[in-house]
């Protein structure tokens, strides 16, 4: 940014200070390691000077907040105007007891809703299912029908809050739960705010939750985009994800250049369809990690937002600059939170979540301090989320937008990051492209080769993880926490059977008849699994239609 | 030496692979014979790879939380097609009322997050082959 002679200026006066001052220091003491690096093993020099950034261009590469290409943050007062959202992502047991644990949420100043499910749901199986044995409510709540949907949201003003819902695989099929679920309470789809994750192409390289074969799956997730482009405007249909890549054990690089290159994808796939790019990329929205590396965070965020907006604009000609700009959610690191002294993780999410916040973040999730032994107790969630109200009214960093950038070793790191990710650009469209490159066994061996290495980095002492491999205590561990209860699982299992038996039963039979023949031709499938919804046809039943049509997935075997 | 054969196994529904995968690589860089299922394995699926592939041991790997039904099960059905004396192994997120409950019922260890992989390799080595200490 600076002239050439001033960077000529810089470099000489750098180089005499490494002989002079830098050398001197050395000498009287080493540093404390050979190597110093990121949490994604990038290695970091001493020092950063405007030598480092001499190829940025301002007005280029970071312009101004809520202008091309976003850089320093997709609004242009950023958090002086509106803080991120706080969303904590919740769910467990029946619809009863989460329903409780929202509104519990809600009364302490959270702003948004976030769904997690069961592990069955999250694979399109009813309660009942052979398949759903011993992992009901477990992980996140189940919700197998219309009604399990409507007591989930009782008593909560859905035209109001924002719903973020984590479900991928049949995500269609929850969401027109949702959809009915408002439509029986009077409300119209286009007052509904949310999120549905709807990402497919992460699942196949990272979070496993497939049911059906890419192409079929990719074909659901552009009939999802479709139908909220038309009926519900204010919805966001897909939450393109890089969390998952790095929770499966990715480089920061890894999870910007796959997350960004399976946007692309969707957006190809959107326009083959014959959707005007306008119509749908406003509505497009991300869901990143935050890891502990604070500075390598930062810069992967603002590294997603420039070459998000660059490609958009150049390569899918998109004129509405709202198709420009990446807008994100972000979840702290789970993968990070230690077993051993679980009060330190509170600390660890401190720093993750702030991250996100000088990264510019949407909306976040902080994990709670004992989720290395179980799904969190309310009192650790209180405390995940006091962390961003302190964050948010008492650290600062919210006065000014982007207030690290300009930071030589930010702005190195960030062009840094945005190099790498376009070299994996390459590499995937060698391979073939995204789905063929899924097919190969591509992103499960990136990932599981810097999954291993992160290991032995630690294993070796390379990296101190506190508490586990460094200052390390013998105390027992004591922690509290949520035990699901058995009896919700005998409830939510009666429930289904009174479901199954009030419902007319001609009505489901006939909308999963149309729901195959739809499969079985090229309409938006979002119309006829929208009537299996208000038939109150299960979740298993609907999915079940649809497998007999689009077959199941395999995964080549990776290691 | 014949080579230890170990199956890593990932029984229940989640997706969570990263571990599984990392200990399944770093046994087999301590020489040991390693199979990976897979995900989404049911406790019969697992037994029946188990026989098939005759293996030493068997690492069971869930992240869901459905281990106290699901390990106790492939366990069970171990001893049944009577290969009771293979070592059982587990690893996940559970907590530790939970492991010792699931050493009653004849997994040998649980390893939560933060075993280094050494530990897990060292344990494999001395215990396989040895009678479990817990009878069914």
């Amino acid at each position: 940014m600076s002239d050439e002679a001033t960077l000529k200026d810089i470099e000489r006066a750098r180089r005499e200070w490494e002989k002079r001052t830098l050398a001197r220091s050395l000498e009287a003491s080493p540093e404390r390691s050979g190597k110093f690096m990121t949490t994604s093993s990038q290695e970091v020099g001493s020092l950063y000077t405007p030598s480092d950034n001499a190829d940025l261009e301002y007005m280029e590469d970071l312009g101004f907040p809520g202008e091309y290409p976003f850089t320093r943050g997709v609004h242009a007062t950023m958090y002086r105007g509106r803080l991120w959202t706080m969303r904590q992502f919740a769910g467990h047991g029946s619809a009863e007891d989460t329903n409780a644990r929202y509104r519990y949420l809600l009364e302490h100043g959270e702003t948004g809703l976030s769904v997690a499910f069961d592990m069955p749901t999250l694979y399109g199986f009813s309660t009942d299912d052979r398949e759903a044995e011993g992992e009901f409510g477990i992980c996140g709540v189940a919700c197998a029908s219309l009604e399990d949907m409507e007591i989930l949201f009782e008593g909560i003003p859905v035209d109001q809050v924002s719903t973020s819902m984590t479900i991928n695989g049949p995500a269609a099929v929850l969401w027109a739960m949702y959809i009915a679920m408002a439509e029986n309470r009077g409300m119209g789809s286009e007052v509904l705010r949310g999120t549905i994750q709807n990402d497919i192409l992460k699942e196949y390289q990272a979070q496993k939750e497939w049911i059906f074969p890419p192409e079929p799956h990719m074909r659901l997730v552009v009939d999802t985009i479709e139908y909220a482009s038309e009926h519900l405007p204010l919805w966001n249909p897909i939450s393109i994800s890089g969390y998952h890549i790095r929770e499966a054990g990715s480089t920061a690089v890894q999870e910007l250049a796959f997350t960004l290159s399976n946007g692309f994808e969707y957006v190809k796939w959107c326009v083959e369809r014959g959707l005007e790019v306008d119509s749908f990329a406003p509505r497009l929205s991300f869901f990143f990690n935050a890891h502990s590396d604070l500075f390598e965070e930062v810069a992967k965020y603002r590294a997603a937002r420039r070459i998000w907006a660059r490609e958009m604009k150049e390569r899918f000609a998109a004129r509405n600059p709202r198709s420009w700009w990446m807008r994100f959610h972000t979840q702290t690191a789970g993968v990070s939170l230690t077993a051993q002294q679980p009060e330190n993780n509170i600390v660890r999410v401190a720093i993750q979540a702030l991250a996100a916040v000088l990264g510019g973040t949407q909306s976040l999730h902080t994990n709670s301090m004992d989720e290395a032994w179980a799904v969190p107790t309310e009192r650790a969630v209180r405390i995940a989320l006091r962390t961003q109200q302190i964050i948010a009214h008492e650290s600062g960093v919210t006065s000014t937008a982007d207030p690290l950038g300009g930071s030589y070793y930010l702005e190195w790191m960030t062009d840094h990051m945005e190099e790498e990710a376009y070299r994996y650009f390459d590499r995937i469209e060698e391979l073939g492209g995204v789905i063929p490159a899924i097919g190969k066994g591509f992103y499960q061996r990136e990932i599981a080769r810097s999954a291993y290495r992160y290991q032995r980095e630690i294993e070796r002492k390379e990296r101190v993880i506190v508490g586990v491999n460094a200052h390390i205590t013998e105390e027992p561990e004591v922690v509290e926490y949520l035990r699901i209860d058995r009896e919700a699982e005998r409830r939510q299992l009666k429930r289904l059977k009174r479901v199954r038996e009030k419902r007319d039963s001609r009505k489901v039979r006939g909308a999963l008849e149309g729901l195959r023949k739809a499969a079985e031709g090229e309409d938006n499938l979002m119309p006829p699994i929208l009537e299996c919804a208000r038939a109150y046809a299960t979740l298993g039943e609907t999915v079940e239609t649809l497998k007999e049509v689009f077959g199941l997935y395999e995964e080549p075997l990776v290691y | 030496m014949k080579k230890i054969r170990v199956l890593i196994a990932k029984p229940g529904l989640d997706g969570h692979d990263r571990g599984a995968k990392v200990v399944a690589r770093a046994l087999r860089d301590a020489g040991m014979e390693v199979i990976y299922t897979g995900i989404q394995k049911t406790p019969e699926d697992i037994v029946e790879a188990a026989i098939q592939e005759d293996v030493d041991a068997v690492g069971l790997s869930i992240l869901s939380g459905a281990h106290m039904t699901l390990f106790p099960r492939v366990t069970k059905l171990l001893r049944k097609r009577g290969m009771g004396d293979v070592l059982v192994v587990g690893g996940g997120i559970i907590p530790p009322k939970d492991a010792l409950e699931l050493k009653k019922a004849g997994v040998a260890e649980v390893f939560g997050p933060g075993t280094p992989l050494n530990t897990i390799v060292d344990f494999i080595e001395k215990n396989v082959g040895k009678k479990p200490d817990v009878a069914g």
